[in-house]
């Protein structure tokens, strides 16, 4: 292919110069990029304005694509539950004979629970839901796991605030914008929840993977068996996420590091529970303030 | 304007409009993150930087040699890399083909092919190491999405060229 119209430059010294700009700006825009990159590597949250300008824009059109989406999915469904409902109908009257048992046995137990626990004066957190919102888009093109709400600081949503599902921990919120915030889920490498085993407690921290699962690792013992099938949930450590949130199965037997099956699918997600932080940061004490006494004894939310 | 054009006497869009074409065609490309799915692996392809390709290859004016600062800038908003690495890596792109196109003036179709392949391969490889840890279980997914964007290149080449051909000459 010969090569395309030439913008030669020839003896115009306007023409010239317009030409060597062009290329002093494009070495400037690598540089200019290097900053930058360092800047957001050192510290993340700087552009968040930016990205959250964007997103503003970007999510109503996610959102109204999502109704769009979903009218189109529901079709193959309702035809599902007409030709299976007979079976389905079989199948829960089976389970239902079988959890009535279960379910006697569980109201007693949660009758003597509720009588324990008044005995030892225990306070409850109930977990606070702030906005329940969908999750509409996310960084499809990027290694990172990053999704994006439709709901942000006009309905409540801050920065730090967990995210659930109906079936468990889907993420938190790490930038919020008037009516969007990114969510940070559970996959992203940089994710890290403290949670413990259901069954006897032992403590462990699921870091994301970054494809689609998470490792479990335990945090204070070596020599730690994982068995397929073990349950994490959240401990409550650190303050974040409200303990015993469901988050991973462990897929498979495992000396010290497992690989688990988040119970919260991101992807078949209908709708995103927004909640409180479980215990947020007690506000900054101003330095400048040396008539203040003793600060005020930490407040349980 | 190509002689193979069936109407040589059709009004050519003003020239306005006809410069923002392939800046607009590259933001779309950046944009599409916006479907509505939750991604649990790398699955899309970085349009933005295949039609940035595209353009710099198929038509060499039609953007000027700094406009992959600000586009990349565009892209980082929305793409969830973190901001600056495709500033960065599509200038780095720009002066790239800028070096390769003093050596090889007359090209055909395969050797852009080429040259757009080594410039995927080099921004997603980059991009994966400025954006996540080693430890991330992504190669994978990251060489199907290299493949994937290098396959559709042909595709947003006659994209390019219709919109190019459209838009006459600016």
């Amino acid at each position: 292919m010969a090569p395309a119209r030439d913008r030669r430059a020839g003896f115009s010294r306007r023409r010239q110069y317009g030409l060597f700009f062009g290329y002093v700006l494009a070495v400037a825009g690598a540089v200019v990029g290097a900053v930058l990159l360092v800047a957001s590597l050192f510290n993340p949250p700087l552009f968040a304005a930016f990205r959250m300008a964007a997103a503003g824009v970007t999510v109503p059109v996610s959102s109204a694509l999502t109704s769009g989406r979903d009218l189109v999915s529901a079709v193959p469904e309702a035809i599902n539950g007409w030709v299976f409902a007979h079976a389905e109908n079989a199948a829960m009257r089976r389970d239902l004979a079988a959890a009535r048992p279960l379910l006697m046995r569980a109201r007693s137990i949660a009758y003597e629970n509720n009588r324990l626990r008044t005995l030892l004066a225990l306070r409850d957190h109930a977990a606070d839901p702030v906005v329940t919102a969908r999750l509409v888009s996310s960084s499809a093109s990027s290694g990172r796991r990053f999704a994006l709400l439709d709901a942000g600081r006009m309905h409540g949503v801050e920065p730090g605030m967990p995210v659930r599902g109906p079936e468990g921990l889907v993420g938190r919120v790490v930038e919020a914008g008037p009516n969007a915030a990114r969510i940070l889920l559970l996959t992203d490498p940089a994710s890290i929840v403290p949670v413990r085993r259901a069954r006897d407690g032992l403590p462990a921290i699921a870091v994301g993977r970054a494809d689609g699962a998470v490792d479990i690792r335990s945090v204070n013992a070596t020599n730690v068996r994982f068995r397929s099938g073990d349950v994490f949930v959240t401990s409550g450590t650190g303050g974040l996420y409200a303990p015993d949130m469901p988050v991973a199965r462990v897929t498979a037997d495992a000396l010290d590091s497992a690989v688990g099956r988040l119970f919260a699918q991101p992807d078949s997600l209908d709708y995103a529970l927004v909640e409180k932080a479980y215990m947020p940061l007690p506000p900054a004490v101003p330095a400048a303030a040396p008539t203040t006494a003793a600060p005020a004894p930490a407040e349980a939310p | 304007m190509s002689p193979a054009d069936p109407d040589p006497f059709a009004p050519a869009l003003p020239p306005g409009r006809a410069r923002a074409l392939p800046w607009a065609s590259v933001l779309a490309g950046s944009l599409l993150t916006a479907i509505p799915i939750v991604a649990s692996v790398p699955i899309l392809p970085p349009f933005g930087l295949l039609m940035l390709l595209t353009w710099r290859l198929l038509a060499r004016f039609a953007l000027r040699p700094w406009a992959a600062a600000p586009l990349g800038f565009a892209d980082d908003l929305v793409s969830g890399q973190p901001l600056g690495s495709a500033v960065l890596l599509w200038s780095l792109c720009f002066i790239g083909i800028e070096l390769v196109e003093r050596r090889m003036v007359f090209r055909d179709f395969w050797q852009d092919w080429l040259i757009a392949s080594g410039a995927i391969v080099f921004c997603l490889a980059v991009g994966r190491v400025l954006a996540l840890p080693v430890g991330a279980r992504v190669d994978g997914a990251l060489l199907a999405q290299a493949a994937a964007t290098i396959l559709l290149f042909p595709v947003s080449t006659r994209l390019v060229a219709w919109i190019d051909r459209k838009r006459g000459a600016a």
